[in-house]
């Protein structure tokens, strides 16, 4: 019956009720909203390398050289020579070395070329290796590997033929439309950077440049395919390439070897490292966001008292009624609270509501620009946490209003 | 004795250098209908809010049903009010957006006298009782008519059944029709079920309802003054 009352009461001043309920619900959806983003991008960044324990490239930042070889954002490195990769691979301590050479797209998806090594070895997440859904990894030189998104975006399947373009833009005309490649493979989802990569052999890459120089093709040549295959395809040089190694007690001793290696500038970065680095930059960002989400949120609550303290004035002669039908000035502090908890209430299930709508429908925008996985789920212990924090501010702020009810009920007006 | 007053004595305490009330002995015994009259601004209120406990007296001693009132605290006098006293005020008697059900079941909920199962059917006997419509029984007390809603406001204080019944001024908002039927309907009421009552006004043409009548002045020291 005293939640009827305090359901009643609120229904009975429709309209300013409703337009705190609207205040609350965006403030809710944009602090949820800026939490929950934030350990998405956290996890889904952390997510893409896993048991990789050092990522090799030419002299760069050690951000630069992460975010271009493993989540493809970010400007070009330059590259090194195949025959350091070799040098590098064949130290006793490497257990396993994987080399990956960027720079071709395929629709706006990029390139990568690689070794079979990299459907071994390449893991996410929680130490997970690569998987096939359908077919298997490349075994001649214009055979492709599609990852899942690729696969489901461009509605391709086994046995395609699919035109690679030079550079990474999203409609290129430099296309390299003489030298198709089959697809012989399509990964299962892993919710990083592969779904959106098409995976061929570095002597793929090779080919389809034999003829070009500096990114430009040479006019009026056109080897044919089984000339390209007798030709030296063997690649000079790569982007990058990811170490594993048989002890991470070493990890620091080879890094130092590659940062020292004589032939020519290289660096060494553990990917960990270089993400917490990543971390330590957006600190100050991600913090900001979070005090301007909270503040917003401290005023609608405040919104959500001021509406309660006025309606107290009108209600003086309801306040008196009670008293004098047997409520105590407390249970009056009580009645206030429990509308102010009434309204936080339906504000979070709303604003949690659109929170999920519209994460459902940016998903794939934020996967497809952003290489970005973020979970549409946002009933997470973490995000209970911070809701029921969230109810007990707003518990807190409405004491304002409570107490001022309980002050008005001790007093008997005429 | 329902009601035994000794020596009582009252000024607000905004204003605590001028007394209100200074009453030195009165008294209702039990099942006795009592009409005080008195001018505006007399005390008359005032001694009723004394009387349920919602105000504290400054000194003196009230006694309600064999019960001190000003040996207790503010809790406690909350409690004996819902327990024990009904209420029935000029206006504003009811919450204007319950109905008539919610309004008598809001009042029962402060009482912790009753088994929930009986109230719905006791709602339900005192509106008949009280000749309302069943029609009307969910329509919000706001679009009710005033001679309804005092009906209402009946029911609704004797639903904890209260050995006293404290009237302020109920029937000052009613026509004069509207008014006779109000009166002769709580007379029969609080006639058959025991129930004391005080009923205060302004108005002297309601005491031939009543079989004893005090004068306010005669009951309080405090002349007011002009
Ligand atoms: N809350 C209050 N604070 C201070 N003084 C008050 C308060 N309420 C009433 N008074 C004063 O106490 C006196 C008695 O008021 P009360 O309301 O009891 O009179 P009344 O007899 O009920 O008048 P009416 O017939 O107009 O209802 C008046 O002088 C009034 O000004
Ligand atoms: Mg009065």
């Amino acid at each position: 019956m005293f939640a009827k009352l305090a359901l009643q009461s609120l229904l009975d001043r429709k309209g300013s009720v409703v337009l705190s309920i609207m205040a609350m619900t965006v403030s809710i959806f944009v602090l949820l909203g800026v939490e929950h983003v934030r350990h998405q991008v956290k996890d889904s960044f952390s997510n893409t390398v896993s048991g990789t324990d050092l990522i090799v490239g030419a002299r760069t930042g050690s951000l630069n050289l992460l975010l271009y070889s493993v989540f493809r954002i970010g400007s070009p490195t330059n590259n090194i020579h195949w025959q350091s990769f070799e040098t590098i691979a064949a130290n006793p301590k490497v257990k396993w070395a994987i080399p990956i050479s960027l720079g071709d797209s395929h629709k706006g998806f990029r390139v990568l070329g690689t070794t079979r090594d990299y459907f071994e070895y390449f893991s996410y997440g929680k130490q997970r290796h690569l998987a096939f859904e359908q077919g298997e990894a490349f075994n001649d030189v214009f055979d492709v590997v599609l990852g899942s998104e690729v696969a489901k975006k461009l509605a391709y399947k086994l046995g395609d033929k699919v035109v690679l373009a030079h550079g990474v833009a999203e409609t290129s005309f430099s296309l390299h439309d003489d030298r198709p490649f089959q697809i012989v493979g399509i990964l299962k989802p892993t919710g990083t950077p592969v779904d959106q990569t098409l995976h061929v052999s570095l002597q793929g890459i090779e080919a389809i440049h034999i003829d070009w120089q500096h990114g430009v093709k040479i006019p009026g040549s056109a080897l044919s395919q089984s000339e390209i295959e007798q030709a030296d395809l063997q690649p000079k040089s790569i982007t990058a390439f990811m170490l594993g190694l048989k002890s991470k007690i070493a990890t620091f001793r080879v890094q130092r070897e590659i940062n020292q290696y004589t032939h020519e500038p290289m660096m060494a970065i553990l990917p960990g490292v270089a993400l917490s680095e990543l971390w330590q930059m957006m600190r100050i960002l991600e913090n900001t966001l979070l005090l301007v989400s909270a503040l917003v949120f401290v005023a609608a609550c405040l919104g959500v008292s001021a509406l309660l303290l006025s309606s107290i004035r009108e209600r003086s002669r309801e306040i008196q009624l009670l008293r004098a039908i047997g409520a105590s000035p407390s249970f009056l502090f009580l009645l206030i609270e429990l509308e102010a908890v009434f309204i936080t209430l339906s504000s979070i299930v709303l604003g949690m509501g659109l929170l999920a709508g519209s994460l459902v429908l940016s998903q794939g925008y934020l996967l497809a620009h952003f290489g970005l996985h973020i979970e549409s789920n946002v009933f997470t212990l973490h995000s209970l946490i911070l809701v029921s924090a969230m109810a007990v501010a707003s518990i807190v702020v409405a004491f304002i209003p409570s107490l001022i009810g309980y002050y008005q009920a001790r007093t008997i007006n005429k | 004795m329902v009601i035994t007053l000794s020596n009582v004595s009252f000024s607000y305490p905004e204003d605590p250098k001028r007394p209100v009330l200074d009453i030195p002995s009165w008294s209702l015994s039990k099942g006795e209908q009592v009409f005080v009259h008195g001018p505006s601004g007399g005390g008359k209120s005032t001694l009723l809010n004394i009387l349920s406990g919602l105000l504290a007296s400054t000194e003196g001693q009230v006694t309600i049903l064999g019960q001190r009132l000003d040996k207790m605290s503010s809790r406690q006098r909350d409690r004996f009010r819902a327990n024990h006293i009904g209420y029935v005020f000029q206006q504003f008697n009811l919450i204007p957006y319950l109905n008539a059900v919610d309004n008598i079941r809001l009042a029962s909920q402060f009482s912790q006298t009753k088994k929930v199962s009986l109230v719905e059917q006791e709602i339900q006997q005192l509106l008949i009782t009280l000749n309302m419509a069943q029609k009307d029984w969910q329509t919000p007390a706001r679009n009710l008519s005033i001679g309804q809603q005092q009906r209402i406001a009946i029911a609704r204080a004797l639903i904890n059944k209260p050995q006293l019944l404290i009237a302020d001024e109920p029937t000052s908002s009613l026509d004069k029709v509207n008014r006779d039927a109000f009166m002769t309907l709580l007379m029969s009421i609080v006639g058959d079920n025991d129930i004391s009552l005080l009923f205060v006004s302004h108005d002297l043409s309601l005491a031939s309802y009543f079989n004893r009548v005090d004068a306010l002045s005669d009951i309080n020291r405090i002349k007011e003054e002009h």
